[in-house]
């Protein structure tokens, strides 16, 4: 799959709180949750975005807790990608469970500047800066959590292997 | 060449044979839970995924905890969820307001999660329960929606960083200054998906509350999780408690390690990490005089008994600041019921604290104790991030309950000291 949007970027260390504030976790549906992404960091940063934008971000992107309504509320906003120099690990997990794409590639971050158009090649970990003209490349994904991404996301596998297994059927 | 703790924990629940740092593996899980803003997601998953059963009744764990007691409407439907889903189910270990505690106190104090289990919790600090020898990680909602049905979880084998403490404690200083300490060292991602294995002759002689407090901030260095080998002191914790038969595992002498931290506590003093980030801990003699408006003692991470003893002997015999909100908080009923029975409840209230019935609360900016724009925290919880506990321009200074007491009690961040 080839994606292509604008890049926004942020710092090392944006944490879940900050992705989405927890005063609004007495909900989980994606639509409210999208409403207040990023809000503590830029109170317009929803309706600054368009559909398909890129997050481009420093280390340890999704630090904090485990809330799994952090890359759900990114995804529903419109984001179709992160792009990190590294994630903290919960983060990394919830993104592949619910299907938000992240890559990592520290030159990407290093080179790319806010506003930049990218244009990403999913399954070669290829990025181009359409922009700069030039070329990334991001680090490919373990082939155990390709395969989970290519069933659709670990919902998916789960409901196959419930089937396989015939758990308490 | 010998193993790490982990390892020997994971080889024994996988199939896969000679078990490989940095190999994806099936480990099956012996406990697994969840919390009021975590499960909800997970029950729809779980319903979606076909299985008419969770793995196993007894091994999965419903804890309405964060904005329960329920704090608005929209709260009261999450808890409800829960609920009904346990009864359904009948998952065995529901736990009601009146019975419920801090997920992270509470699973470990019931004797649900012991050393040598693999324990999945879908929150982030999960990791306290490392202090028992157990190896336990948060994940998000649908990690824990796929343990329920599959009583597994895919998860790829850590390395394992070694942190070796020696010398003596300084007065006043405990396990939140170590780990506060050990975190501005090594920073918020140092240890990013890797273990934190604590060891040394100061771990050695550390109560099993601190050394929860220890592990339950291995997440805010970014690790997979803490953990501490049992002793004596854990097997004694354990008595009376353990719900089941459990395995203590140790590191082999020659187990391979990433890396081996050696840290001297000798010149360790009480520890407090500014905004907003958990690594920017400095030593009290550094953090004084910054005034505050509320003081909070309590969560998963220094919610305990010892925490509220230490507590109440600083506070004895003084009044709070009038400037200043001191909120208490009990991680569970029962260290609730022992903090009144102790007398130390009596001194809470008598220095004009409030002490309020266990709950995450404001921890996580949900209620009982919220920060306006401007206003500032000592907070023995976890967190210090933009927003954390309230306004986006509101401030968190972390620190341990002695710490938190004696600044409750001046009014600005002050070492234990200067009130005793």
């Amino acid at each position: 799959m080839i994606i292509k949007g604008k890049i926004w970027k942020f710092k090392d260390n944006i944490d879940t709180d900050v992705i989405i504030p927890a005063r609004y976790l007495n909900t989980s549906d994606p639509k409210e949750l999208a409403l207040h992404c990023m809000e503590d960091y830029d109170s317009e940063f929803v309706k600054k975005i368009n559909q398909g934008d890129i997050i481009v971000a420093g280390k340890n992107f999704g630090c904090g807790s485990s809330r799994e309504h952090a890359p759900v509320a990114l995804k529903e906003a419109g984001i179709s990608c992160v792009i990190a120099k590294s994630f903290a690990r919960i983060f990394f997990r919830n993104a592949i469970n619910i299907g938000l794409l992240i890559f990592e590639s520290v030159e990407a971050v290093e080179r790319s500047v806010q506003g930049n158009i990218l244009e990403i090649d999913t399954e070669q970990g290829v990025i181009k800066n359409l922009n700069k003209n030039e070329t990334y490349k991001a680090n490919l994904l373990p082939e155990f959590i390709q395969k989970i991404i290519s069933r659709g996301g670990l919902r998916e596998y789960v409901k196959e292997e419930v089937k396989r297994r015939k758990i308490n059927v | 060449m010998g193993k790490t703790i982990i390892e020997k924990i994971l080889s024994a629940h996988t199939d896969t044979n000679n078990l490989r740092i940095g190999d994806i593996i099936k480990a099956r899980v012996d406990f697994a839970f969840a919390n009021d803003i975590t499960a909800p997601i997970a029950i729809k998953y779980f319903k979606e995924s076909g299985a008419k059963e969770v793995f196993n009744k007894k091994r999965v764990g419903l804890i309405p905890d964060h904005f329960a007691p329920n704090k608005d409407i929209k709260s009261a439907e999450q808890c409800k969820l829960l609920k009904e889903f346990a009864h359904e189910y009948e998952i065995e270990n529901y736990f009601e307001i009146g019975k419920m505690g801090i997920e992270h106190a509470l699973l470990p104090e019931k004797g649900l999660v012991l050393p040598g289990d693999v324990v999945v919790g879908a929150d982030s600090h999960t990791d306290t329960s490392g202090a028992l020898g157990a190896f336990a990680i948060g994940v998000g909602s649908t990690d824990f929606a796929a343990v329920m049905a599959l009583g597994e979880v895919w998860l790829k084998v850590p390395p394992t960083i070694k942190f070796i403490y020696s010398g003596k404690l300084n007065k006043w200083v405990g396990g939140k200054d170590l780990i506060l300490y050990t975190i501005s060292k090594i920073g918020v991602d140092g240890a990013n998906y890797k273990v934190m294995e604590f060891s040394g002759e100061v771990i050695k002689r550390l109560s099993m509350d601190n050394r929860f407090t220890m592990c339950n901030m291995a997440i805010e260095a970014g690790a997979k999780t803490g953990i501490i080998e049992p002793d004596g002191i854990t097997l004694e914790y354990l008595k009376g408690r353990a719900k089941r038969p459990y395995q203590v595992y140790k590191s082999d002498p020659d187990a391979h390690y990433e890396k081996i931290i050696k840290i001297d506590v000798n010149k360790i003093e009480p520890q407090v990490a500014f905004p907003h980030l958990p690594e920017n801990a400095k030593p009290i003699s550094k953090a004084k005089g910054i005034k505050i408006d509320q003081s909070i003692i309590g969560s998963c991470t220094n919610g305990r008994i010892e925490d509220l003893r230490i507590a109440a002997e600083i506070l004895k015999g003084q009044q709070v600041h009038p400037e200043v909100r001191l909120i208490i908080i009990p991680a569970t009923q029962d260290v609730y019921l022992q903090a009144i029975r102790e007398g130390l409840v009596d001194i809470f209230i008598t220095v004009g604290g409030a002490v309020s019935t266990p709950t995450c609360g404001p921890c996580l900016g949900g209620y009982m104790g919220v920060l306006a724009k401007g206003e500032r925290a000592i907070s023995t919880t976890n967190r210090n991030f933009v927003g954390r506990m309230g306004h986006p321009e509101s401030e968190i200074y972390l620190a341990s309950p002695a710490v938190a007491a004696a600044s409750a009690i001046l009014g600005r961040i002050a070492s234990p000291e200067e009130v005793k």
